[in-house]
């Protein structure tokens, strides 16, 4: 049982990320009817405002700290970050302690602003061509914005801590009443998720309870209709777009305590974020999240010593044979809708 | 000639000049010149050119007839490469097993993976590619560690029992593939004053292979055959109402390219006898598709282009450095050869990989047709009149 | 007993009853209209025959055989050949092509794929399918590309390449939907050569009153999924449930 639950608990970090470039991914693919290789890459860059954000924040300027000598018996030297001249110290170590979350608020306005720039200058052109040029031109615009990555910030992990508060683990059995000792948790994962969550929630609420969420929802299901009914449907999906590469770019800031961010993580999330959205249906929403979930704790249970022993090497094919079972047994995915991608 | 029409006999006949003549095309520039470095005649290179070019041309024959965008073709090549080197582990290291192998490998693989495949299409059937393809790179690199080597690859070792060959050499070596005795390793050279020629022994292997591939490759673009798998990509629906399944000709096709896939990969164990799960990794899938794309897919010499164009950027331009810049721009200005020479960096060196997104999205957004597509206009416009629009789209001329 | 025949089909999707309590009898070598208002279910009928879809009850036998649970493929191969309301070619290859492949379907009969002698002899394929283009008065277009014709150019190809399989029922979609007068006169002309010369059935749905009556040996009404009259054309003119349910409004 401990172990069942321990297993659950651990594919929700992972489960989480995946959900949410799915449904970002799901998001473009119904309103807009392309397939963005290049949703990852939104993902990587959301990583890259946290680290961005945390250099901002420690930017430094010298001292001569009259106090303290150095072994020659000069003064020393001392980098002082701008926010302590700010803030204060105390209030200056709160901040970049913080980045990460803080990136939050730095990287929504960055990454609307990526997403409707790529909308506007590129996707826009490729509504009317096939599946495949979609594919590939947004493959290309993959590769292109993960070697300008690697051009500016190197082709090393880049490690970017949580908050102290939220460093370590703690014993989720004892939390819930269960024998302490047996569920350790850590903390962050524990955030992702939640703050996932929030995501997901905020986003299905937007959907659900507005009229721009409304329009939107009739322009997934029938295009033309809305189009000729006046409404500027084509404005509402630039606005769409931005909204799912914020949503990708937060995935992004978020993962960064988890596994430090390198310039390749957009492309490694992208192809299981591609099998989580085909496993769940195309164009289904709830499918995308559901299927995100799903597989991120089938992974996790994939990678139990137990199971590995019993077939070697299933926890790195698990999500890949899901995906092949599932695609031939229910071609539209676990909730995907008729007509959508069938030629 | 050979039952080709007069065109297409005179395009393999231009490009079998081509092949021949690569040692001095590509080496245009005297040894010590400046300009040296912009010469790709050495045989590493020249190999991978018209080993890519073999990859390539079998893409072209699924993706560019049928439409059906295979994201998992670098596992077929994978296939290939483990199989010619346990050839040569276990037989001899003559390369005619060991590239037999290699198709019939990758063919069987292919048969199996386009099997389930195929009952899906558009961006399901890339989808499901993609995740096969990433199984099999997932497995080579940790299960299957005894037959693939893992993460180190498969290797020769002096150990190895090569029953039919010569399993260690007089000097205690392992011995290198050959053909008959001769030497894939082996070159002559050719110096005509500054000049430096390579010809080597492996690459001409390699070059006879891939003209023979070519031509088979027009042969079914020409049969019936390939008319029916155009006729797949044009509209699938019509040839349901015709009486046809499309899966036993779609199916044919994923086969035999996936078998083109494993010559590839024998060819490449061949010159280089090793194998690695790095081949088989999804970025390598990405590749051949970037190349047939480039070179035009759908057209007969496209994927070609396509491959030396990739694979000379890739050698050529990566090892461009600082250095070079500064020494190409020395005559400007300071300031503006500073300048220059900091908008320049970011593409070169190990920046290739941006040139070549760049270039490729380029490609796809204003020339979709590929490089066969630009030389096309570019002959139009010289010609001074509007495309001709009698010509069909498989029927392309080389660009030159 | 017709060629074709339809019994107790219904159909269903989701709330809307399409098709309830189709019977109808297709007979041998006669030209068989089905009309009806939008939304009758005719699109949906035609679809049940082809194998497109299946209905939720009923049968429908071609020649003695059912259609039902079969592929668009294996219908096509029992000797029905369907003409879509756009035509459907192939519109990136040549006039000659698509009359090619067709032809290379059915080339023994067979329709198995045989990828060597695909490759190794065509010259049988292309006299076959010069021969249906000089039949159809195509030969001049033959190394056009299909896509840049007109469309009644088009549909003439397309007819063509049903009638290079020599089908027994051939199936019409609103064969002249958004045609010129001009095309349209020239289809219905087509179509009525076609009947002259060759033994064959065909089951047309249409709209335009002008072809139907120019053509038709007996026509069924279909009104909301459920065929309401079957007669020949000089008593549906003048048949009082039609005119209300259909001709009343059109009129």
């Amino acid at each position: 049982m401990d172990a069942i639950i321990l297993q659950i608990l651990n594919g929700l970090d992972k489960g989480s990320a995946y959900a949410l470039i799915a449904l970002g991914l799901t998001l473009i693919f119904g309103t807009l009817g392309v397939v963005n290789f290049a949703h990852g890459a939104l993902f990587m860059i959301g990583a890259f405002c946290a680290v961005t954000l945390s250099r901002i924040l420690t930017l430094s300027h010298e001292v001569i700290d009259e106090t303290r000598k150095d072994f020659l018996g000069n003064p020393l030297k001392v980098d002082v970050p701008y926010v302590y001249d700010w803030f204060g110290q105390e209030t200056g170590d709160v901040i970049i302690d913080w980045a990460v979350p803080l990136s939050i608020l730095f990287a929504i306005p960055i990454m609307i602003g990526i997403g409707v720039i790529m909308e506007r200058g590129l996707i826009r052109h490729f509504y009317k061509r096939p599946h495949a040029d979609q594919i590939l031109v947004t493959f290309g615009l993959a590769i292109v914005l993960q070697e300008i990555i690697k051009y500016f910030y190197g082709a090393n992990p880049i490690p970017t801590p949580a908050p102290d508060a939220f460093v370590g683990s703690f014993d989720f059995g004892a939390a819930v009443g269960m024998e302490a000792g047996q569920i350790i948790y850590p903390y962050w994962r524990l955030v992702y998720f939640a703050f996932a969550a929030v995501v997901i929630g905020a986003v299905f609420a937007f959907l659900q309870f507005t009229t721009f969420g409304m329009v939107v929802r009739a322009g997934m299901a029938d295009r033309e209709t809305v189009g000729l009914l006046g409404i500027n449907i084509d404005k509402r999906f630039t606005i769409m777009f931005g909204l799912a590469a914020a949503v990708a770019g937060l995935a992004g800031v978020m993962y960064t305590p988890i596994n430090s961010p390198n310039y390749h993580m957009g492309m490694d999330f992208l192809v299981l974020s591609f099998v989580v959205v085909v496993v769940g249906g195309m164009g289904s929403l709830p499918g995308a999240v559901l299927a995100g979930f799903l597989l991120g704790i089938l992974e996790s249970f994939a990678s139990m010593r137990e199971v590995i022993d019993l077939i070697p090497g299933i926890n790195q094919v698990i999500i890949y044979l899901v995906a092949i079972i599932i695609l031939l047994t229910r071609p539209r995915g676990l909730m995907g809708r008729k007509g959508v991608m069938e030629e | 000639m050979f039952g080709l029409d007069k065109r297409d006999t005179t395009l393999l006949l231009i490009v079998a000049a081509l092949v021949a003549l690569a040692p001095f095309l590509l080496n245009p520039f005297p040894e010590n010149s400046d300009l040296a470095q912009f010469n790709a005649g050495y045989p590493d290179l020249m190999q991978r050119f018209v080993i890519f070019g073999i990859f390539a041309i079998g893409f072209n024959i699924l993706f560019g007839l049928t439409g059906y965008l295979s994201f998992g073709h670098a596992a077929f090549l994978g296939v290939g490469s483990y199989a010619a080197v346990w050839m040569f582990k276990l037989l001899s290291m003559n390369i005619i097993p060991a590239i037999v192998l290699a198709v019939i490998v990758a063919g069987v693989f292919a048969l199996l993976i386009g099997f389930i495949s195929l009952r899906r299409s558009g961006i399901y059937f890339s989808i499901l590619t993609l995740a096969f393809a990433q199984m099999s790179f997932a497995l080579a690199y940790s299960v299957l560690t005894p037959i693939t080597g893992g993460e180190t690859g498969l290797q020769l070792a002096l150990d190895d029992p090569r029953i039919i060959g010569q399993q260690v050499t007089e000097g205690g070596n392992i011995p290198v593939p050959s053909l008959f005795g001769l030497e894939m390793r082996d070159s002559a050279e050719l110096a005509l004053g500054p000049w430096l020629f390579t010809f080597n022994i492996g690459y001409y292997v390699c070059a006879i292979i891939m003209l023979i591939a070519f031509y088979i490759s027009i042969r079914i673009f020409r049969s019936p055959f390939g008319m029916m798998l155009r006729a797949i990509k044009s509209n699938q629906q019509r040839l349901n109402y015709t009486g046809l399944n499309s899966r036993p000709y779609t199916l044919a096709a994923f086969v035999i390219s996936g078998m083109y896939a494993g010559l590839a990969g024998g060819l490449m164990a061949s010159m280089d006898p090793l194998a690695g799960a790095e081949r088989m990794f999804w970025t390598a899938s990405g590749e051949v598709v970037l190349m047939t794309i480039l070179g035009g897919a759908g057209t007969l010499i496209g994927p070609i282009l396509g491959a030396g164009m990739i694979k000379y950027m890739e050698n050529i331009i990566s090892k461009i450095n600082k250095t070079i810049l500064h020494e190409w721009f020395y005559w400007m200005p300071d300031g503006l050869e500073d300048a220059m020479v900091s908008i320049v960096y970011p593409f070169i060196g190990k920046g290739w990989h941006l040139t070549l997104g760049i270039i490729f999205m380029l490609v796809v957004i204003f020339l979709p047709g590929g490089l066969v597509e630009g030389g096309q206009r570019i002959a139009n416009f010289f010609r001074g009149r509007k495309a001709a629009k009698q010509e069909g789209k498989g029927t392309t001329e080389p660009a030159e | 007993m017709g060629i074709l025949e339809v019994k107790n089909v219904g159909k269903r999707f989701g709330g809307l009853q399409a098709l309830s309590n189709v019977n109808l009898s297709v007979a041998e070598n006669t030209v068989h209209a089905i009309i009806g208002p939008n939304g009758a279910g005719k699109s949906t009928l035609l679809n049940c025959f082809v194998g497109k879809l299946i209905p939720d009850t009923g049968s429908v036998m071609f020649d003695g055989q059912s259609v039902l649970g079969r592929s668009p493929h294996e219908i096509n191969q029992m000797g029905i050949s369907r003409v879509f309301q756009t035509p459907e070619i192939f519109g990136d290859l040549t006039v000659l092509e698509n009359m090619m492949i067709p032809c290379f379907a059915k080339r023994d009969g067979s329709f198995e794929l045989n990828a060597l002698s695909g490759v190794m002899s065509q010259k049988d394929i292309i006299e076959r399918a010069e021969h249906v283009l000089e039949d159809m008065n195509m030969a001049d277009k033959r190394h056009m590309h299909a896509a840049s014709m007109s469309r009644g150019d088009k549909r003439r190809l397309e007819i063509g390449m049903c009638l290079s399989q020599e089908p027994r029922l051939l199936l019409l979609d609103e064969p002249t939907a958004g045609m010129a007068r001009a095309d349209t006169n020239n289809t219905i002309d087509l179509l009525k050569e076609i009947k002259e010369k060759r033994d064959i059935t065909i089951a047309i749905i249409e709209h335009d009153m002008h072809v139907v009556f120019s053509l038709a040996e007996r026509i069924t009404v279909l009104a909301q999924g459920t065929p309401l009259v079957e007669d020949t054309p000089e008593n549906i003119k003048g048949h009082p449930k039609v005119r209300e349910a259909y001709l009343g409004e059109s009129a």
